[in-house]
């Protein structure tokens, strides 16, 4: 037996390797860093993302590749972290949730649509979403409603029944071209959110600022 | 001293969520991101068996494996274990079986934990599980419910029998309606029916997870639970442990659905196996274990008589229940139907109602809280009722429900099973639903598919539901047996910058209660939504409270943090009324401002709070701080009602089903953040419609669960699912000033019975009577088929397992 | 769950696979990983060598040789189902790789993988069928080249002999064919429950010949010859291709599972062929003019 400790960051993990076990040295570059790890053969890249390096964004929901939480785009395109091994992933690119911020520190398209349109409850799934989600609307910048469905049809969500994910999709496609969308969101902005808005100004006597009617409100459809 | 700005309300405002940035950008808390130095791992070995006694146990190659710690098996634990709770024992002669978290002498479900590895590693404790070699002496399996009711073969032999408890309300008991026998001899039409409530699995997305450390002077459990509190003083009576020692945090965690209304096995070791080794301990469960080792949900056995007059008035319900308990009872599980016993009569006036349920133990895991938990089942047993009255007389569905539900000028009304509701109008929810459905419209082009022969066939589903939330008033859930109490606690802290720190005893795993909170307590305190933080999730910080299910949070936890906030007003005012020199009678409040009544002179909340820290001049005997707790016990539950419509197409040639389109108009009562009330409603129809059409855990004879992955249990992905027409009718609650009823679990209760509905509304006209839940292609088409050829020779069915 | 420990290998050529699996009988080849992975991970199969063949750009280039288009072991099924070769001569196989399972699922399965794997409800395999596809498979004593439809021997078992590579499909060209691929299944990410691929050749309004490929009719990916029989002649517009073409369940022994009867399945496939037939003669239709 053989201990085998590496350091990431600030946190120490120790792990041990059975006596034999092949090791690999993995350089890949993680959201435009260069790192290099080296990790059991069998380590699947969405361990090596959490355990080794840090990246605890990244989450993993069925091990099975059927959940897609844990979904990283790989040299740009979304495959699942836990249906790879971190070997395979030498040389090259990962790009994971940590990575979706803009160079500035704000919120990438696709993150700050699902802020828009509430497209996220408890969050579990959800990086395996943006990431997905961001490698589509690369690919069809302009997707209608059924594409939109379609794109995201290998990630699971049990909490938000998908309606705002594909809101999210469609806001998060007009972010990144560059159109503020607000009127079209106006427009199709539900009834239940527009009754509510209706009651809380009459409960106050009060309009609704517009802020509130749009700025807001992304959920469309 | 300001002049009073305009302040735009926060309550019902669509605010985005606080919550977002963080689990958006990767800084997530899941328990499984934990790391603590010199942390070791867990790993479970199951039984491959569903019932079994074990005969041995070798641990030794595993013991000496590479990185292995210790093994323990239940013997090793059997001192300290003691039994997992049942907090709702439902009658005083409930049989309840022991329940150890690592089983001792015998294993009776598939996946029941028989030893665990504590390693260096989690791949290491994985290896040497491998290694354990456990010999059973097979036992004979019970799987089935019927069959496990009629005692053949006794699972727990100590018990006796296999049936649990049997539990009954009766409204000629009751004195809330006549006898139920007596009224279905009396009426004109009698319809019997029976319906299956499959086995669910809540399928949450964050697998279970727990971490213990042992090293402080409290043991600390990080665990992915939805009862923080409840989950520390179960520990506590149930190991032994003082409460003051430990600290229970729920971290994030990702969903839940009831699915983490539970105190678990996985848990309990996990604390002792820390306790044992002295070190950081964490067990992070596989998919598989969550699906054969976590509680389901459903599983019941649903007889029914309706008994009516040919005009469409119900005249009574009786109501005979088999559930499944599976091998143990888990928090409370046997709680679960009687939560249903209570909702029978939906939305209805009837004047005679029985209900009769026999808790009965099988071979498979426990089942528990899921989703809606009891109303869902006594939901869609009602509506499809309703739709078989409809039928039978050759009524509208609309029709027959508008001639038994409770009209609008008849609140409040006592139920025949017992309940206040307080408020509702079926009437306007019902009108809206319509309109937005355009009913006459699809109802057309439904008789235009009929006529012209298309292969595929519209039908259209209805729904209305109400449900009892905000659970629950203490005195009521004392009545029902229950262990504990149903108040929930707040505490309002204010700092001397005029931030305010909310404390919560709700247990959010993504409901948004943080940013809900926020906007209660900005309109309370005048502050500004941003100044307002909300605190949750451990022991320590919110040292008291009842966490999150029933859809309580807001209409009780809400309440408390309404309560405390209205102390810490009335504090301030003293100290307003102090720096104002006027008698605190004349001090008002509004927009974050005290104002002498009838001048212009004021303080700000800002202003009050920097004094009262300051604590320079406050007024004789006035204790320096605002800081405020509140504990809310509900008076009565609230009653949440809505209608949801589903235009279902159904291809007659394959038997796959389509939702053409889903309208529901839901009331419940005011809304303080309708972005995350749609949301509620949008997962909650999800989930519905996935119990109709996809989901279904399914045991073989042998007890192995054949559903123990995503690839076999189908929990639906977006292209699976409509898009949703979700509206709203307001008519508040009158038993919280927040006029708020909950909303958690409406869009579950009140969308499978529509989609079956629907699905029988479309190919009723082929003779097909029922179709047994999930409606699968193939369960669709064989309907079809069975009504298409009976009267001919039915050729003898292929059946599949 | 973690797999079992073993030994990794990423050779850069064909040569250096063979050598691999040469020197370990219990080697497993590593295509996209897509089933292979989770067996490992439910510790269903614990090989002592994976020889991954990632790194063999030789493998996934999708290439026309001649009257044939060569789709490399290694081509992902995103990469077929949006090649332009693979659109315009064999579009069934592209529209049964954009049906597999779901996007991240295509982004790293490969067609060799899923024809290796051999689950008789895989999408590329009626397709290959349909298209009378070979299977190529290399080994350190030469190349050799199986039809699909000899290639499946039983539920996840092939011709490929151990030490062999399975290299390409080769698929003959078939412009001017009308092609269809119709998946039934219970939801959308899921295997189907029955699935065909119909390729036809159209002469004067008529079907001048067709092929039926179909999943989960049996232990293997299968042909359906009554349907094709008696499609051939059939006039392409009206009920008879339907009629025809419903007789493909015929002489099968599909599985019985959570998915529906064998019986059930029969009728599926005859009411799948009947829509795919009729799509297929629609597009070879608009070919003809």
């Amino acid at each position: 037996m053989s201990e085998q400790t590496t350091r990431t960051g600030q946190t120490t993990h120790t792990d041990v390797v059975e006596a034999g076990e092949q090791m690999a040295e993995v350089a890949l570059t993680v959201n435009g860093v260069p790192r290099r790890v080296e990790v059991p053969v069998r380590r699947t890249l969405s361990d090596a993302l959490r355990v080794d390096l840090g990246l605890t964004g990244t989450h993993v929901g069925c091990e099975h590749g059927v959940c897609g939480a844990c979904t990283v785009l790989l040299d740009g395109e979304p495959v699942r972290s836990c249906l790879m091994l971190a070997a395979t992933a030498d040389g090259h690119e990962v790009t994971t949730v940590e990575g979706l911020t803009e160079e500035d520190g704000s919120l990438g398209p696709v993150q700050q649509a699902f802020v828009d349109c509430h497209g996220l409850q408890c969050g579990f799934c959800t990086p395996g979403f943006l990431t997905t989600i961001t490698a589509f609307i690369e690919d069809n910048p302009d997707p209608t409603e059924e594409e939109a469905r379609e794109a995201i049809g290998g990630n699971l969500c049990r909490c938000t029944g998908y309606h705002n994910i594909v809101a999210s999709v469609l806001r998060a496609a007009e972010l990144a071209r560059g159109e503020n969308g607000e009127a079209e969101a106006t427009d199709q902005a539900d009834g239940a959110a527009a009754d509510d808005e209706a009651q809380a100004a009459g409960k106050n006597g009060k309009d609704v600022p517009r802020e509130a009617a749009d700025g807001e409100r992304q959920v469309a459809r | 001293m300001t002049i009073m700005e305009e302040r735009q309300a926060e309550i019902g405002r669509p605010r985005p969520r606080k919550e977002d940035a963080r689990l958006i950008t990767g800084r997530s808390r899941y328990t499984d991101n934990i790391t603590l130095p010199g942390m070791l791992h867990l790993a479970m070995v199951r039984s491959p068996l569903a019932r079994a006694r074990i005969t041995g146990i070798d641990t030794s190659a595993a013991a000496s494996a590479p990185g292995v710690v210790q093994v323990l098996t239940g013997a090793d634990l059997a001192a300290e274990q003691g039994s997992m709770p049942n907090a709702w024992p439902i009658t005083p002669e409930q049989k309840t079986p022991p329940h150890p978290a690592v089983a001792v002498d015998t294993v009776n479900f598939a996946g029941e934990i028989v030893a665990v590895v504590i390693a260096r590693s989690a791949a290491a404790a994985r290896d040497a599980s491998e290694l354990i070699d456990v010999d059973y002496e097979d036992l004979p399996v019970v799987t089935d419910l019927a069959t496990a009711a009629r005692d053949e073969e006794v699972i727990h032999p100590d018990l006796g029998t296999n049936r649990s408890a049997t539990w009954v309300f009766d409204s000629a008991q009751a004195g809330t309606g006549g006898d139920v026998e007596e009224a279905l001899a009396n009426s004109e039409v009698v319809i019997e029916r029976t319906f299956t409530q499959q086995r669910l699995i809540p399928a949450f997305m964050e697998p279970r997870s727990t971490v213990v450390d042992p090293t402080g002077e409290q043991i600390t459990m990080w665990s992915a639970t939805q009862i923080p509190h409840v989950l520390r003083v179960m520990l506590a009576l149930t190991l032994g442990v003082p409460e003051s020692k430990l600290r229970v945090i729920a971290p994030d965690v990702g969903g839940g659905f009831g699915g983490k209304l539970q105190v678990t096995p996985e848990e309990v070791i996990t604390l002792l196996a820390a306790r044992r080794v002295g070190k950081p301990c964490k067990y992070t469960e596989t998919r598989s274990e969550t699906m054969m080792g976590a509680h389901h949900g459903r599983d019941q056995l649903q007889t029914l008589r309706l008994g009516a007059n040919r005009d469409g008035t119900v005249t009574g319900l009786d109501v005979r229940l088999l559930a499944d308990m599976g091998a143990y009872l888990g928090l409370i599980t046997s709680g679960i139907p009687i939560l249903g016993a209570f909702m029978y009569n939906g939305i209805y006036k009837f004047s005679a109602y029985r209900f009769e349920c026999t808790n009965v133990f099988t071979n498979k895991v426990w089942t528990d809280a899921y989703r809606g938990a009891g109303r869902p089942e006594a939901t869609f047993a009602i509506e499809r009722m309703m739709d078989e009255l409809a039928t039978e007389l050759g009524m509208d569905p609309i029709e027959v429900r508008r001639k038994n539900w409770i009209a609008h000028e008849e609140f409040p009304f006592t139920t025949v099973a017992s309940l206040e509701y307080d408020s509702g109008n079926y009437e306007a929810a019902t009108d809206k639903a319509l309109e937005l459905f355009d009913y006459e419209g699809l109802r057309a082009e439904q008789r235009r598919r009929r006529e012209s022969g298309d292969p595929v066939q519209l039908g259209i589903g209805v729904s209305t539901f109400t449900e009892m939330c905000g659970l629950a008033p203490s005195r009521v859930l004392g009545a029902l047996d229950y262990g504990a109490g149903g108040w929930e606690y707040a505490q309002v802290r204010v700092l001397p910058t005029g931030n305010v720190e909310v404390v919560t005893g709700v247990s959010p795993h993504g409901q948004g209660h943080v940013t809900a909170w926020s906007q209660i307590v900005a309109d309370r305190l005048g502050v500004p939504f941003e100044n307002v933080e909300v605190l949750y999730g451990d022991t320590q910080v919110a040292q008291r409270g009842m966490d999150t299910y029933g859809s309580r949070s807001l209409a009780v936890g809400g309440m408390a943090v309404v309560a405390a906030t209205d102390k810490v007003v009335e504090k301030a005012k003293q100290v307003a009324a102090h720096m104002l020199e006027a008698a605190t009678e004349d001090i008002e409040f509004s927009g974050g401002q005290f104002s002498v009544r009838g001048t212009d002179q004021g303080v700000s909340f800002n202003d009050v709070a920097l004094a009262t820290f300051a604590a320079h001049d406050l007024p004789d005997g006035f204790e320096p701080s605002l800081d405020s707790d509140a504990t809310f016990d509900p008076e009565n539950f609230s009653f949440p009602h809505g209608t949801h419509l589903a235009a279902m197409e159904v291809d007659t040639e394959t038997g796959q089903v389509r939702v053409h389109k889903y309208v529901c108009v839901d009331d419940v009562g005011h809304v303080i953040n309708p972005l995350i009330v749609d949301g509620q409603v949008h997962g909650g129809l999800a989930q519905g419609i996935a119990q109709a059409l996809f989901e279904e855990a399914i045991y073989d004879e042998s007890g192995t669960l054949l559903t123990g992955s995503f690839t076999e249990y189908l929990v639906p992905s977006a292209p699976d699912l409509p898009e949703f027409t979700v509206d709203r009718t307001y008519t508040p609650a009158t038993t919280n000033v927040l006029g708020v009823k909950g909303v958690g679990e409406a869009g579950t209760i009140a969308s499978t019975p529509a989609i079956v509905n629907g699905i029988l509304d479309a190919i009723r006209h082929l003779g097909v009577e029922d179709v047994p839940m999930p409606c699968s292609p193939s369960r669709v088409w064989n309907a079809i088929q069975q009504a298409r050829t009976s009267g001919q020779q039915a050729p003898e069915p292929e059946v599949a397992p | 769950m973690r797999p079992v420990a073993f030994d990794y290998i990423r050779p850069d050529s064909v040569e250096e696979a063979w050598q691999a699996l040469a020197d370990d009988d219990d080697a497993t080849v590593l295509g996209g990983g897509q089933s292979l992975i989770p067996v490992l991970r439910f510790r269903l199969a614990a090989p002592t060598t994976l020889v991954d063949l990632g790194a063999i750009e030789a493998l996934k280039q999708i290439r026309e040789d001649g009257e044939d288009l060569v789709i490399g072991a290694m081509a992902t099924h995103h990469a077929v189902a949006h090649d332009p070769l693979v659109r315009a001569h064999a579009s069934v196989l592209a529209q049964a790789a954009a049906s597999v399972a779901d996007p991240q699922i295509r982004y790293r399965g490969t067609v060799g993988g899923a024809l290796a794997h051999a689950d008789p409800a895989g999408d590329i395999a009626p397709a290959a069928l349909a298209l009378d596809a070979t299977v190529e498979i290399t080994g350190p004593d030469g190349t050799r080249t199986v039809p699909a439809r000899d290639f499946f021997e039983d539920y996840f078992t092939t011709d490929l002999q151990p030490g062999e590579l399975l290299s390409a499909l080769r698929v003959p060209k078939h412009t001017g064919w009308g092609m269809h691929y119709e998946k039934f299944s219970p939801a959308a990410q899921s295997w189907a429950i029955v699935a065909v691929a119909a390729a036809v050749r159209t002469e004067d309004g008529t079907v001048a010949e067709a092929r039926l490929g179909m999943a989960n009719m049996g232990a293997v990916p299968l042909r359906a010859p009554a349907a094709e029989q008696a499609l051939a002649g059939r006039p392409t517009h009206g009920p008879a291709t339907g009629e025809a073409a419903a007789r493909a369940g015929e002489d099968t022994d599909p599985p019985s599972d959570l998915g529906g009867t064998p019986e059930y399945r029969r009728h599926l496939a005859g009411v799948l062929a009947g829509r795919a037939v009729q799509t297929a003669c629609g597009a070879a239709g608009a070919v003809e003019g």
